[in-house]
Order: C-alpha cells, then structure tokens, then sequence
C-alpha cells in the first residue's frame, strides 16, 4: 500500500456534509451520472482470475466438508477477536474476512448459546466446554431472555407455526450501518461526533429509562469505533483519517461492513447503497491519473469477492427456514435523486459487471432501484444481465422515493430504509392461512389438535358461508395481530440488551426511526380460499372429533393472479385488514409498524405446518412465496400475473411485497436483443403499475433439473427465490422440486 | 360490438413488435395440417366479449405496451369477424396502441362491401402479420384445404396501401422447404415493396395434443420439426439476416 500525503477531499464540491455527518449531501454534490453503455467495462485482471480460482476451490472444499469448512468453536467473535486473514495477500486489493482465515466461520453466542453449540455440532464439531460453561452459567443471551419473558400463548403459537421464523434465536439483522461514513470521515471524526451527541444525552441531568438506555448505547457505539480502528490497524491501515482515494475508501468501507459481520450473525447483514458513493473517488482518480478503468474494476471485483466470501455458522433449522446459506449483503443500485437526476454512475455498471467477471452468484444481493427515469443504457444492461445470469432483483425506487427520499438502501430482501437514519425490529411472519382456518375451527390448531387460538364457536355448516367465515376470520386476525405484535416487543427489548449492533448503530444518526416489520404468509392460499367460499361452493369435511380437515369444492372460482378483481380485491382487503390490526398495538421504543409479504424459502415450511386449505391446496404443499400466485394457477400471461400482485397497496406493507417470476428464454422474445428491450418494457410497465418488487429468473426448467441430478457441473447456477438470489445446489430437495414446480411464463 | 374470443394472452413477444396483448379470436375457414390451434376453428366456439370490456382490459396493460410493443389480433382468422376488428382498433387508436393483425387471410374476398371494410381497417392498423403458407396453388390447398389466390392477393392490396407487413412462413420439412418455391417467395416478397420483415417459423408439434384432444386424426403425425441447418438454410434463402 501506499501512504500518500494527498488532501482527501480536494476537489470535492463543498457543502454541508463537511461540518456533519451527510453523506447524501456529499453524494448529490458529487457524483457523476453516467448515461453511456456497458463497452467501457473492463475485464478481470490476472490477479482477479487467481484470487477466484482460489475461491471457487475452497468453495468446492467446503461443498465436500458437508457446508463448512472450518469453525472457530472457542473464540467468541468480536471486531477484535481474530488476527488478520488472507486469500492471497500479494494479489488482494481489498483484504479482511471475518475471523483469521477466509472459510472459517465464527463463533457467535450473543444471540444464543444453544444455538452456537447445535450449529457446531450439526457440522461435526464441538463447542469449547469452557466458552459454553460462560455463556451458560455467567453470560446469559437473547435466546434466554426472550425465553424467560414469553407468555404461554406466545409459546403455544410459536410451536403450532402460527407464528413463526422469529428472531428469537438467531440474530434479527436488517440493520444497515452507513459503512460509507467511515470512508468520508475517518473514524475519529465519527467519534467526535458521537461524543457530542452523549453531551446531547446528558438531558438536564434527568435520566429516565429511555436516555440511561441511549447513553449505555452510545458508549457501546464509541468503543466499537475504536475497536474497528483496532481492527484496521491490524490490517496495516489506519482509518482513522478519511479516505484519499479510490483504493483507500473502498478498503475503509469493507472494514466498516466487516466489523458488523464480525460481531453480528444478523440473518441480513445488508451493505447499503456503495455504488455511487464510491464512484466519486473512482471518478477522481480517474481524471488525476492515478487509476485507469482496468484498476477501477479490479477493486471492485475484489470488493465483491469478500462480499462473497460472509458466512456464518447456522443450524439446521435455520438452514430449512432461509436455505441455501444466504447473507443477504443487499447493495441497491441505481435509482433516482430527489431533483430528478439518475444515481446511476460508471459504478453502477461496474458492480454487476462482476457477474460476468466472476460469474453469476447469489450475494451480494445485486438489488436495482428501478426507475423509468433511469438512462436506457443502464436498463438494458440490467436486463441483459438478468438474462444471463438469473441473479438480479428489482425494486420500485418511483414508489420508495415518496416515503425515503434518495439515500435509502434495502436490507435483507424487500425492507426499505434511509440509510443510518433508519433501522428495523425484523419480524418474521404470521401465517394468515392457518388463521382461516382457525377460523373454521373455532381456534383449534387443525394439525396440532389442540386449543391455540381463544376459544371460539367452530363453523358447522355443511357449506361455507363467506360473510360467516369473514366475521370469524376477522375475530381471529384480531387476536393474532396483538399476540404477534407482543411477542415482537419481547424479541427486541431482549435483542436490545443482549446483541445490541454496536458498529452498526455507531454509524447511524443520533434519533433513528425504528419500524416494526410484521410479516404475513400463504396470501395466495388465502385469496384463493375466500374466493372459493364466495364465487363456488365449498363444502367442509370433518373428522370424528368434527374439526374440518378437508374441502370440497363445486364448481369454478376466480383465482388470484389473473388480474381479476373478483379476488384480487380479496387479497388486497386482506393485507389492509392485518396491517390496520397490527398498527393498532403499543410497539417497543415506539416503532412504527409496517408489514412485508415475503417469505423466502419459507413458503416450503409454512406449507408443510398448513393443514388442507378451502381452495383445493393439499396439506402440506408449500405455499407460493411472497405474493406470488400459487403455482399454476396464474393462467393469463405473465402480465397478467404482475397486475394481480401490484394491486396490494404498498402503504400497508411498506416492508415490502416480494414477487418472483420465471421466464424460459424464448418467452422473452425471438432474439437476445428482443429478449432485453422485453425485459425492460416489462420492469417499466410493473414500476408504474407501482409493483414493489420482483424477481427475474430467465432459464428452461430443464437446466434446473439436470443441475438437481448433476450439481457438481453447476457450481454458479444461482437463481432468486423471493428476495434473495441463491446457489440453486444449495438448496435442499424439496425446495429445488418448489422452484422447479412454480409456474415458469413460457409464451406461446 | 361483440366478438367471439379464444383466449388472451397478456405477455406475448412473438406476434409483432416488443409486448402484446395478443387476442386469440375464434373460428377459422383454414383446416392447415399443421394448426397447432385446433380448438380455435370451431365459428361458434370461443366466448363472447364486447369491444369495451377488452378495452376495458387493455387499460390494465398500457404501461408495459405503449412504449415498444402492442395489441396483436391472432386467431383463428381475425379477418372473419373484420367489423369486430375495426371497431377494437379504432378504440385502440384512440388509446395510442400500436395494432397488428395476424392473419392467414383466408377468407379474403373482393366483394366492394368487404374491400371497402378492409380499406377502413387498414386506416387503423399498424402492421400485418401476413401468413404465406405455400406459393402452389395445388400444394396450398393440400396442406390448408383452401387455394391461395386470394390469400396473395390480398399480400398485393397491402403492397398497393402500402401498409406495413411481416411475411411469415412455418417451415415444415417435406412441406414448406423447398429450396424452389422458397426462392420463389423471397422474390414475391421483394416484388410486394412494403414487407419490413421475414419470419421463418419452424415446425412445432406443441399443438398435437389439441387434435387428440378434439377426436381429430393429426396428418403431419411423424413430421420432425426442422433441423437448425434446415431453418438456417431457410433464411438464408429468404434473405433473413442471421442473428449475430
């Protein structure tokens, strides 16, 4: 490395960024707006092709070690905990993984012991008995207290699925840091400024609970500071002072990303939004000489190959939840500025040009805040590189922009927020199919056979009355809204006081505006359900105990995703329904509540936990992720498909409404040029129907059933399941059977 | 104005330019021995759907079609019910969609009545996908049931109105490949002035269960789709640039 004596801002355009922390203000000042084509893209440097050589080796090693390769089962992982680590410290532009070595995964007990010691075990290692004995006997973890604060009712729904995937055992994430501070500022003057606001936090000497918890926050805040100067020390950088140019602001913000993944298995660890951020600096060496476009790439693609490389240790469970050992290192691209300009800068292209140079791969989470105002140039490299590689999700930056302006980034999958001013109480979801049928049972879980929900008088009419099965569903959805919203209060006071996200939250504002996210399952199934029992006859099929376990359906029903409003309008009424229920309860630090319909891989589990459901779906099959229809039953065109689902009203679930659709190839159109201009025509026309989300998928099932019986000659095949991109191997059985069996637009 | 539809298809990207909203219309006077939409001749079959509820409809898609793509009528033959088309398309044009017809032509006829109904739809309609079956009378009517004359020219009456034309022809081997008669529809086409494109369609037998399904004997059974090289050699012929 080099040391350089240069002014790290010269040349930057001045502005209010210099006297406090505005990294937005910095961004609008100066970023260039890139309006060209993808020809100016370089290729990857030999150092580039080596380094990932080596990674794909190791990948392949860790793929025959059953999915780890390596453990720290003694060390607690901190920002501090393990020494500096390398792939290859001749070749590596941007250095640092998460413990002493890359494809070692660290050991992280904050969240749970029990949990820390299953994941070990379930890849054959052990857990240091005496880091066990002090996280038993002396540390207790957020699993412990969450567990130790549950109701009975919040234990019961939690076992019957009703409600489920919660973050009570793992680490919630979905907390972005403004990694990017730390490049403009250095981390001195990020201190500087947190120990004024402490001076803030003195409130006249009064100290009520709410700013004895915000000053213990703060301090932890500082000393995570020093620690990731610490840690960037050991790494020979000192990051104290701002960046000075493109080499130094892309290392000082990986370190920044890498003390949070250090210290927090998050089940999102998103980055932001980098991309144009770091162009400035690109930009300016560029025009001094001293990068060309070769280096420029070469940064980032080694950037991304450690993003790449974020792993944790999970447990099985977990694994069956979100499969395929995702991180979701989410980094939106693109999008528009307040004044109407394109954020779309020669780094824009850059990032997913790494798709080609290193190939297709899950994470980061290539995330495009598509707007029709972006440059046609960019469009059609987007499309023409979800084409090929399958691992590019879009997001609705014209329908964000009213509620975040033009700094938000989003976590995880869907969940939008502004960057280091907002964060998120994850949530999960509730499984509003199971609910309906509660509904029809009075309370009674129709798997479990037991009393879950409060009493009610079961439906016992031969055939199902709609307004009768809405009075009773409403009833329910009542009850489930408040246990929901409860047991999410638990989950974050206990995450709060045993995992609080230091670095993380070091490098957000003073005043954050949390939301508490609630998430809901199975709309399709419900939708569908309700339409049956209104436009067919549905006759109910009970068992001896007189508990309906079955249907019977006569005649035909409108099903969702036709862009049919006879249910559409049922689907829509629903997400209104559930989120003005869920808004209407006390939230932990006074969140405001926001709701998501997304469902990962989960779609499979909550599938499997749902007994038979009023719309003719088998006990046990998955449900259709996110908002999706379910498969098969979407028979009017792709088009017609994205209608149905933009319908439900962003406002209500503004932690966002996953879509996923597949195209075979020649569905898109004759030739690669028509199959792009398609694709663009398709992702404008859902941005302003206001569709929040989707997911593009372009191959022929085929492919994916050849790679389920070979996947050692797929090591890249990467394909998006609601929200995240995943390596289809990766995936377990039954899932992959899932993707294959949606419904994939096929044309004519 | 009511219309006998087929089906819908909200996403289609092989019936024109970009995006369409391809509408299926029902009935067909062409019995082709390689129809791969059988269900679709019946004239009485289909549903009924009025001009202002497929309107309606259509609404809900202008966002993805107004830019590159369009409303494409398929069918069946949408020339059978031509004073449904007419009125859809005026419609459309009010809307600013992009109109195209794909049709066989075959029940092209030159009553004054008729040509004067085709002079008015022409007004309204941006393109024609124009199906070439076969150049042979004799061999036209084998594989279709009807002769061609008419059908070609009708291909001349849109050369005189100078509206815009995409010449199809479905490649079947042993059927539609002669070298000859292919060479023979590259130079009718180039004598026409107003074709923009050449579409070779290859042989598919998708469509086969529908003849099973509708207790109809399939004539092509045992006909193999078209090798890459036979399509290559195709276009080549019909002057088709090939795709880089």
């Amino acid at each position: 490395m080099t040391t350089t004596t240069l002014a790290p801002w010269r040349t930057f355009r001045t502005g209010k960024w210099e006297q406090n922390v505005d990294v937005r203000d910095f961004i609008i000042r100066n970023f260039t707006c890139y309006e060209g084509d993808e020809q100016f893209l370089a290729k990857p440097t030999q150092n580039t092709l080596d380094l990932w050589k080596q990674v794909t080796e190791l990948t392949a090693k860790e793929r025959e070690a059953g999915g780890v390769l390596e453990m720290d089962t003694k060390i607690p992982s901190t920002i501090t905990s393990h020494g500096p680590g390398y792939l290859n410290k001749d070749k590596e532009k941007i250095v640092g993984v998460q413990t002493d070595k890359p494809f070692k995964r660290g050991l992280m007990p904050f969240g749970g012991i029990r949990m820390a010691k299953n994941s070990c075990e379930a890849y054959g290692y052990e857990l240091d008995k005496e880091t066990e004995h002090i996280f038993t006997e002396y540390r207790k973890t957020h699993n412990q207290g969450v567990f130790d604060a549950y109701t009975p009712d919040m234990r019961k729904a939690r076992k019957a699925g009703i409600i489920t995937g919660l973050p009570d055992a793992y680490g919630r994430g979905r907390i972005i840091g403004d990694y990017r501070r730390v490049a403009l500022y250095g981390v001195d003057f990020l201190i500087e400024k947190k120990q004024e606001e402490l001076t803030l936090l003195e409130n006249d000497g009064i100290m009520s609970e709410d700013i004895i918890k915000q000053r213990e926050e703060h301090m932890e805040q500082i000393r995570a500071l020093h620690e990731l100067k610490q840690m960037a020390e050991s790494y020979g950088y000192d990051i104290s002072k701002p960046a000075t140019n493109a080499q130094e602001a892309v290392q000082w913000l990986y370190f920044a990303y890498l003390a949070a993944i250090k210290e927090q298995n998050g089940a999102a660890m998103s980055l932001g939004r980098v991309s144009t951020f770091l162009d400035i600096y690109m930009e300016r060496d560029l025009k001094e000489g001293i990068l060309t476009e070769e280096q420029a790439q070469e940064l980032i693609d080694h950037f991304v190959m450690k993003l790449r490389l974020v792993k944790f240790a999970r447990t099985p469970e977990y694994n069956e939840l979100f499969s395929g050992d995702p991180t979701w290192v989410t980094e939106s691209i693109g999008g528009v500025s307040l004044q109407g300009e394109p954020l779309v800068t020669k780094n824009s292209f850059r990032f997913l040009h790494t798709l080609t140079n290193l190939g297709p791969a899950p994470e980061p989470n290539l995330t495009i805040l598509w707007s029709t105002k972006l440059p046609e140039g960019f469009k059609k490299y987007c499309a023409k590189m979800s084409i090929e590689s399958s691992s590019i999700q879009y997001e609705n930056d014209d329908l964000m922009r009213k509620y975040y302006g033009d700094d938000y980034g989003i976590a995880c999958c869907v969940s939008a927020m502004e960057i280091g001013k907002q964060m998120q109480f994850f949530g999960a979801r509730a499984n509003l199919a199971k609910a309906l049928l509660y509904a029809i049972n009075g309370g009674v879980d129709e798997k479990l056979k037991m009393q879950v929900a409060p009493p009610l008088r079961p439906i016992t009419s031969d055939v199902l009355d709609f307004d009768e099965v809405m009075e009773r569903y409403d009833v329910i959805l009542d009850w489930l809204a408040k246990l929901y919203m409860n047991t999410l209060n638990v989950i974050h006071y206990m995450h709060d006081k045993y995992a609080y996200e230091r670095i993380e939250m070091a490098l957000h504002d003073k005043d954050v505006l949390r939301t508490m996210a609630g998430g809901i399952a199975g709309l399709s199934v419900v939708a569908d359900s309700l339409s049956a029992i209104k436009h067919a006859k549905v006759h109910v099929i009970r068992d001896e105990d007189g508990l309906a376990v079955d249907y019977r359906i006569e005649g035909d029903f409108p099903k969702y995703g036709n862009n049919d409003d006879a249910v559409d309008s049922l689907a829509v009424d629903i997400v209104n329904r559930f989120m003005n229920k869920f808004r209407q309860h006390e939230t932990y630090r006074n969140a405001v509540p926001t709701l998501s319909i997304l469902t990962i891989t989960s779609n499979v589990v909550y599938g499997k936990k749902t007994g038979n459901t009023p719309d003719g779906r088998r006990a046990g099959e998955p449900f259709a992720p996110g908002a999706n229809p379910l498969h098969g039953r979407d028979q009017s065109g792709a088009l017609a498909s994205l209608n149905s689902v933009a319908k439900i009203p962003y406002e209500n679930s503004m932690d966002g409404i996953s879509n996923t659709t597949s195209f075979v190839p020649k569905a898109l159109g004759k030739t690669e040029d028509e199959r792009t201009s398609n694709l663009v025509s398709i992702l404008d026309g859902y941005a302003s129907k206001e569709g929040h989300h989707l997911n593009i998928n372009v191959f022929d099932r085929e492919t994916l059933e050849d790679a389920m019986e070979h996947p050692e000659l797929y090591p890249q095949l990467t394909i998006r399941v609601s929200g995240y991109a995943v390596n289809f191997i990766k995936l377990t059985r039954e899932q992959q059977l899932d993707v294959i069996n949606r419904t994939f637009h096929k044309g004519l | 104005m009511i219309g006998r539809i087929h089906s819908i298809e909200t996403c289609g990207t092989v019936d024109g330019p970009g995006l369409r909203y391809v509408i299926f219309l029902q009935g067909c006077l062409l019995r082709c021995q390689f129809c791969h939409n059988p269900d679709t001749w019946d004239v009485k079959g289909g549903v009924e759907k009025s001009v202002d509820e497929i309107i309606a409809d259509l609404q809900d898609y202008l966002p993805y079609i107004k830019n590159s793509g369009g409303l494409t009528v398929s069918g069946g033959e949408p020339l059978l019910q031509i004073d449904f088309l007419l009125e859809l398309f005026k419609e459309c044009k009010k809307l600013g969609v992009h109109t195209a017809i794909d049709t066989s032509a075959g029940c092209f006829r030159e009553s004054p009545t008729f040509l004067r109904k085709v002079d008015e739809l022409l007004s309204v309609t941006d393109l024609v996908l124009l199906d070439i079956k076969h150049l042979d009378n004799d061999l036209h009517k084998q594989l279709t049931g009807m002769p061609n004359a008419h059908i070609l020219k009708f291909a001349k009456l849109l050369a005189e109105k100078n509206t815009p034309v995409w010449i199809r022809r479905v490649l079947i081997p042993g059927r539609t490949n002669d070298p000859e008669e292919l060479a023979a529809l590259n130079e009718f086409i180039t004598n026409l002035g107003n074709v923009q494109k050449v579409e070779v369609l290859p042989y598919h037998t998708m469509g086969v269960y529908k003849w099973e399904h509708l207790n109809l004997e399939y004539p092509l059974a045992g006909v193999e789709p078209p090798t890459e090289a036979e399509v290559v050699r195709a276009k080549e012929i019909l002057s088709i640039p090939t795709e880089s």
